[in-house]
């Protein structure tokens, strides 16, 4: 496919003889919303590690942008200013620091040490802030040291964190998990419209999130890419069912 | 049979001495060489050591000495010899038979006996000759280390005729040994000496090398051509071998050439001329700096009043003009030849001694590192806890074995008591700061460290109270007081054998502990996952409990092995603390082996830093923390680390 | 909205007055301009106190804010004396010789004298030839230099080969340990050219000041201390308080989600571990030459121990608990130590604190570590709810 944002070709990393990722190839264009499902082991958080540099692959590629740039040879920071924000599972949010402390932190700015103690090139983050923290709805909270906020307030704090990083694309580990049926309703809403100026990969267990989203499926098994669809689609694939609903 | 003659003909010489020593006194031979004594020379001297010699009396050696030294005197009344000393105007007279003192006021009434160079010689001789055959064994052995101290050319032939009626098979083994290098010095045939140094070529005594360089020693020399019947070691090149300044001052020293005016003669005739404030017309406070000086200098030269500086050209013509060259001393090129090839041969051989030494020393160095370190790589490396304290542990176990050895004066058995006392010791040590301090920490790494560290100065400030800042000893027993010599090169003490091994059982307990055992099973489970390991039935706290214990309890034993080799003071942890963690990092963490080889590659690395510059350990320390700071680039988890998940990040 | 600087470190004021009020009290109580009720020892001692607070401040940004047990920050400070020190004993020397060389019949020459100095400062040591590090010992500009680029640099290599390599929390612990240690074996060799364990002596005698009495020099010395304090603490607080303290802090709590925001953590590391480094430098510059000597035994690992005992006692991640730590176990260590302190009579044995102390204060340190990890910065939490509070 041409104009992919994201190309994972031929990738396989192992973890002491265990093949975590074995020869993985997936596209994502921009913008885009796409859902990994897959059942424990089948790889979902390695891929994430591999794409956002944390993991190293044994063998293959991983192009980025128009002008197909190797993410393997870039650090974890250098992938995140390129433009690829990635959501824990756990959420993890500063949590001895305000929300305010915790967005400004992720706003989309120069980020060497000197431009943040002199604050070089940075633009209305107040505006900025304001207008992030309306979004996941903390604008109240903004003060608040956010060890204290609700399990579902640091996930969204967290997914605006990433928000706050302008990224083109976004790793979102099971973002649901844990969460009321009225957050995860909120939660669904941030990732669709987050989706419509960007791509968006969603790494998730729950099928009924999965359904909500309404979007591309990509089933993981054993490290490669099963089936890839419709959700509709891909829940008829025999395959699919054996490894993953059939369980 | 012939050795029974042999034996026969010496018994019977030994049987013939003993009725005539009775009979005679040396003072009665002395009466009848009277003259000869008194008034010496080469061919008279002779006689009278014959007549000491058949005599075979005792006292003979330390007679000629004092002959030798001046020191025997002849009363003038009756021509009876003393050996005297001078002391406040009068003279301290001492019996030469009886030994008995007496004082004579007057000097005037005794002539000093003043043997000339010659005779001196002759009686020197002699009297390695009599030592040589001394009866006693430790005397002859004496003799034989004095030749060996101090070798000269006449000892070879008292020392060649010593040798046959040589009945101990040690001191012959000696004097033999010391007739070869003897025989390689001086011998006056050349063909002898370049059989005997042929023969010193495969050892590697001190001895031996001091021989041969005493060969082959040389002497710098230059002259406008190299002289006839020089033996030439070798022609030196001004510029490569020594600089041109060294060469113009050597030709200085030969008087081949006028000597450099220095800065010091500059300052001397400048000062000399000093008048009114000015020298050579150029007021002296100008004189601040050299060229000032040697402008001042020049204007004298000019005038003629003192010699005038060297030029660069002068020199280089006057050093070109010669042959620098350093001779031999020894003026036979065939033996000084000869002992180049031994030389060559014994370098080879002593390199491969000195690596062989340094490999023991290293494994040596290693072992003790390893102990130290092993116990730290279950606490730090199995449990992940920071133990500071871990050197005061080692300090402990050695204070274990000093209070032992207060109470049981028996070394062996002492020691044998002290070990397991200080693993008791420090076990407990270990149990109770596990208990309350550090199991309340487990998730706090960084501030065990501080904690323990907080221990490890009271522990440290404690011992000071106690014991005292004075080094207090450990002493070993006596089997292992001594050291393994393999060759004058290779030798190691007992002592750091007795640590090597010590090592080594505790490498393979500690393996079989943790591989083979219930216990190290437990420890395996709790250090992966503890919530697993508690439900399925094993009790953490009880198992941290136990490792830290155990840990710590090496460290004791540790502590009485250092202790050993060297002083126990209240220090002594911290001097070990650093480079037990260094072991463990670099070994990496969490693994026995790692610590092996850790503790191996720290060992080696230190003494092969050290070979490079011997004379600075510090130095070598230096640079081995640096090394490891560098290592640690390449592998940040250590030599042997563990992969994949299991290592966390 | 975005507070001013004051606003978000209400403690900078605070600190600031009180700051003034000590030096203005010990200025009035001094023998020099004032009442003469306080020994020149004993100032010097507070002045010298004032230079571990400084390097105590630093020690708690690197380790309470950024998360760096750093066990070499003392290093550097005995660097910043080497650093001086070497020019106070080059020109103090200088003088001497020049004296005592006046009477010569000729006039010295530049090379006279430089012989002549180097016999006088290594003859210790068995040398007189000036070693390459001291070839700007002449000059004061840039030993004072020096003071801040040598631990800089040092700081800046060191920490780039640590933190590239990521080696994080007891392991980095451990390896500046290791770093200290090469450090002060270094300096104890004899042929590095830094008088070996006989360190630099006599720096309480400042060239060209030598008609000033020491009362007066001890007195602008704790001018100089307090400045640097009162400058190093605002520049602190101005660092942690803003986006910067606020990415450190963030390190120190969870270094890989910084890295995943885009930040390259290893560059602030470095940047906050060199900054104070060489304000430990500037630290040690002004302790030494009030302490008259520095040897190598003042830079060995356990002084940066006790470094981050005293920011543990005192509270870290908050600059006054630095402070606080600092002053207090080191006054009271001296005080103990000295022998001033009264013995305890228990009837069956005498309490000695010159020996006890040091065993009161390790234990003392386990008990704050188990049981106020905040230190007595923490107390000052509970008593009113500090806005700057910023550690956790």
């Amino acid at each position: 496919m041409n104009g992919s944002l994201l190309e994972v070709s031929g990738v396989t990393v192992t973890f002491d003889g265990f093949r975590a990722i074995n020869n993985l190839s997936l596209q994502i264009g921009e913008p885009e919303l796409r859902a990994v499902i897959g059942p424990n082991g089948a790889g979902k958080t390695t891929f994430m590690d591999i794409v956002t540099g944390k993991t190293k692959p044994d063998e293959g590629r991983v192009l980025w942008g128009e002008k197909s740039v190797s993410l393997l040879e870039m650090s974890e920071s250098q992938i995140a200013q390129a433009g690829i924000g990635r959501k824990f599972q756990k959420p993890t949010v500063f949590e001895a620091q305000t929300v305010r402390e915790n967005i400004v932190m992720a706003l989309r700015n120069p980020r060497g040490p000197f431009d943040v103690l002199f604050r070089r090139g940075e633009v209305a983050s107040e505006e900025r802030v304001r207008g992030i923290s309306d979004e996941i709805g903390l604008t109240e909270a903004l003060d608040k040291v956010s060890g204290t906020l609700s399990h579902g307030q640091k996930q969204w704090l967290e997914i605006g964190m990433l928000l706050a990083q302008d990224p083109r694309l976004l790793l979102v580990d099971e973002p649901a998990a844990g969460m009321t049926p009225a957050e995860r309703e909120h939660t669904t809403d941030l990732l669709v419209r987050a989706a419509r100026t960007r791509a968006v990969i969603v790494v998730e267990h729950d099928m009924e999130f999965v359904r909500r989203l309404d979007c591309k499926v990509t089933v993981l098994h054993e490290g490669s890419v099963l089936a890839e669809g419709r959700l509709d689609h891909v829940t008829q694939n025999q395959d699919v069912i054996d490894v993953y609903l059939g369980r | 049979m012939r050795a029974l003659l042999f034996a026969l003909a010496f018994l019977a010489s030994v049987a013939a001495v003993t009725p005539s020593a009775n009979a005679q006194t040396l003072q009665s031979v002395l009466q009848d060489n009277a003259e000869a004594v008194a008034k010496p020379a080469r061919r008279t001297v002779e006689a009278v050591l014959a007549a000491l010699s058949a005599a075979q009396l005792e006292g003979v050696p330390e007679f000629l000495e004092s002959w030798r030294d001046r020191n025997l005197w002849q009363r003038n009344a009756d021509g009876l010899f003393f050996v005297a000393a001078e002391a406040d105007g009068g003279l301290v007279l001492t019996d030469l038979d009886t030994g008995a003192e007496s004082r004579a006021e007057n000097t005037r009434d005794f002539s000093q006996i003043r043997p000339n160079a010659g005779v001196r010689r002759v009686i020197d001789a002699a009297l390695v000759q009599f030592l040589l055959s001394d009866p006693d064994l430790n005397r002859r052995l004496a003799a034989l280390d004095a030749i060996s101290r101090d070798p000269a050319e006449d000892q070879l032939e008292p020392l060649r005729a010593s040798i046959d009626g040589e009945g101990n098979s040690t001191v012959l083994a000696r004097k033999q040994q010391l007739e070869r290098q003897l025989t390689a010095l001086y011998d006056a045939d050349p063909a002898a000496r370049i059989t005997a140094i042929e023969a010193l070529s495969g050892d590697l005594s001190v001895e031996v090398r001091g021989i041969l360089s005493r060969i082959l020693s040389a002497r710098d020399a230059v002259a406008a051509a190299i002289p006839e019947g020089v033996n030439v070691a070798a022609t030196l090149t001004p510029g490569e071998d020594f600089d041109m300044a060294t060469a113009y001052a050597r030709l200085v020293d030969a008087d081949l050439a006028p000597a450099t005016v220095q800065p010091a003669d500059v300052n001397a005739a400048l000062i000399a001329r000093i008048a009114e404030g000015s020298v050579a017309g150029v007021p002296v406070a100008t004189l601040n700096t050299e060229a000032a000086r040697v402008a001042a200098y020049r204007t004298l030269v000019a005038a003629g009043e003192v010699p005038p500086f060297i030029t660069p050209d002068e020199r280089e013509a006057a050093i070109a003009a010669h042959v620098f060259y350093q001779a031999y001393n020894e003026p036979n090129a065939e033996v000084t030849a000869a002992a180049e090839d031994a030389q060559a041969a014994i370098a080879t051989r002593l390199a491969a001694g000195q690596a062989a030494d340094l490999t023991l020393d290293a494994l040596s160095l290693a072992s003790i590192y390893f102990l130290a370190a092993v116990g730290l790589a279950i606490t730090f490396g199995v449990m992940g806890v920071i133990n500071m304290a871990h050197g005061e542990f080692i300090m402990m176990g050695a204070y274990t074995g000093y209070v032992v050895q207060l109470f049981v004066p028996d070394y062996t058995l002492s020691i044998l008591i002290a070990l397991p006392l200080a693993f008791a010791v420090t076990f407990g040590a270990g149990v109770a700061m596990e208990r309350l301090v550090i199991r309340w920490l487990y998730h706090r790494p960084l501030e065990t460290l501080l904690a323990t560290f907080g221990i490890s100065i009271a522990l440290q400030q404690l011992a000071k109270n106690i014991f005292g800042t004075q080094a207090r000893p450990l002493t070993s027993p006596d089997w292992l007081a001594g050291a393994w010599v393999i060759n004058d090169v290779v030798q190691i003490s007992y002592i750091r054998i007795a640590i090597f091994f010590l090592a080594l059982i505790f490498l393979g307990l500690i393996l079989f502990i943790l591989k083979r055992t219930r216990l190290g099973l437990e420890v395996r489970a709790v250090t992966q996952n503890p919530g697993m390991a508690a439900s399925m039935g094993i009790n953490p706290d009880r198992i941290n409990m136990l490792t830290f214990g155990l840990g710590s309890g090496i460290a004791g034993i540790a502590g009485v092995a250092i202790g050993l080799y060297a002083k126990v003071t209240s220090e002594m942890g911290s001097d070990y603390i650093v480079q037990s963690f260094m072991t463990v990092v670099v070994g990496g963490v969490g693994n026995v082996w790692g610590t092996l080889a850790g503790a191996t590659m720290i060992g080696f690395t230190q003494k092969g830093i050290e070979w490079f510059n011997p004379s600075n350990t510090l130095a070598a320390q230096t640079f081995m923390i640096l090394f490891v700071i560098l290592f640690i680039q390449f592998r940040p988890k250590g030599i042997v680390a563990l992969r994949g998940r299991a290592a966390g990040d | 909205m975005e507070r001013s600087f004051v606003a978000r470190n209400p403690s900078v004021l605070w600190f600031l007055l009180a700051l003034s009020i000590f030096t203005i009290v010990v200025t009035i109580l001094s023998e020099a301009l004032g009442l003469g009720l306080m020994s020149t020892s004993f100032l010097k001692t507070l002045g010298k106190t004032l230079c571990l607070c400084l390097v105590a401040v630093a020690m708690d940004v690197v380790w309470g804010y950024c998360g760096i047990l750093s066990l070499g920050h003392f290093a550097f400070f005995g660097i910043g004396g080497y650093a001086v020190g070497m020019w106070l004993m080059y020109a103090r020397t200088e003088g001497i010789v020049l004296t005592s060389l006046a009477s010569a019949p000729l006039p010295p020459t530049p090379e006279e004298v430089t012989s002549a100095i180097g016999t006088q400062i290594f003859g210790v040591v068995g040398s007189s030839e000036f070693p390459a590090i001291w070839a700007f010992s002449d000059s004061l500009i840039l030993q004072l230099l020096a003071v801040v680029l040598v631990p800089g640099l040092l700081a800046l290599v060191f920490g780039w080969l640590a933190f590239r390599s990521r080696v994080t929390g007891v392991y980095l612990s451990i390896l500046t340990q290791a770093m200290t240690l090469a450090l002060s074996l270094y300096f104890f060799q004899n042929d590095t050219g830094l008088r070996g364990n006989n360190g630099l002596s006599g720096l309480q005698n400042i060239p060209g000041l030598e008609s000033v009495s020491q009362a007066t020099i001890s007195l602008w010395f704790f001018w100089a201390s307090a400045l640097a304090l009162g400058l190093g603490y605002v520049l602190f607080a101005w660092l942690v308080s803003g986006k910067l303290g606020s990415v450190i802090r963030a390190i120190r709590d969870n270094e890989a989600r910084v890295r995943f925001l885009g930040y390259h953590v290893e560059g602030y590391k470095l940047f906050v571990f060199t900054v104070t480094a060489m304000v430990a430098g500037i630290a040690g510059a002004l302790y030494y030459p009030q302490a008259g000597i520095i040897n190598p035994a003042e830079i060995a690992p356990v002084a940066s121990i006790y470094l981050a005992v005293w920011v543990a006692i005192g509270g870290r991640g908050r600059l006054y608990g630095a402070i606080i730590g600092a002053a207090l176990v080191s006054l009271m260590s001296s005080w103990f130590t000295g022998g001033s302190a009264p013995d305890i009579n228990l009837g069956i044995y005498v309490v000695k604190w010159t020996d006890w102390w040091l065993v009161l204060l390790g234990l003392t340190f386990v008990a704050v570590t188990l049981f106020f990890p905040k230190g007595i910065g923490g107390l000052f939490d509970r008593l009113v709810r500090n806005p700057d509070g910023g550690a956790r």
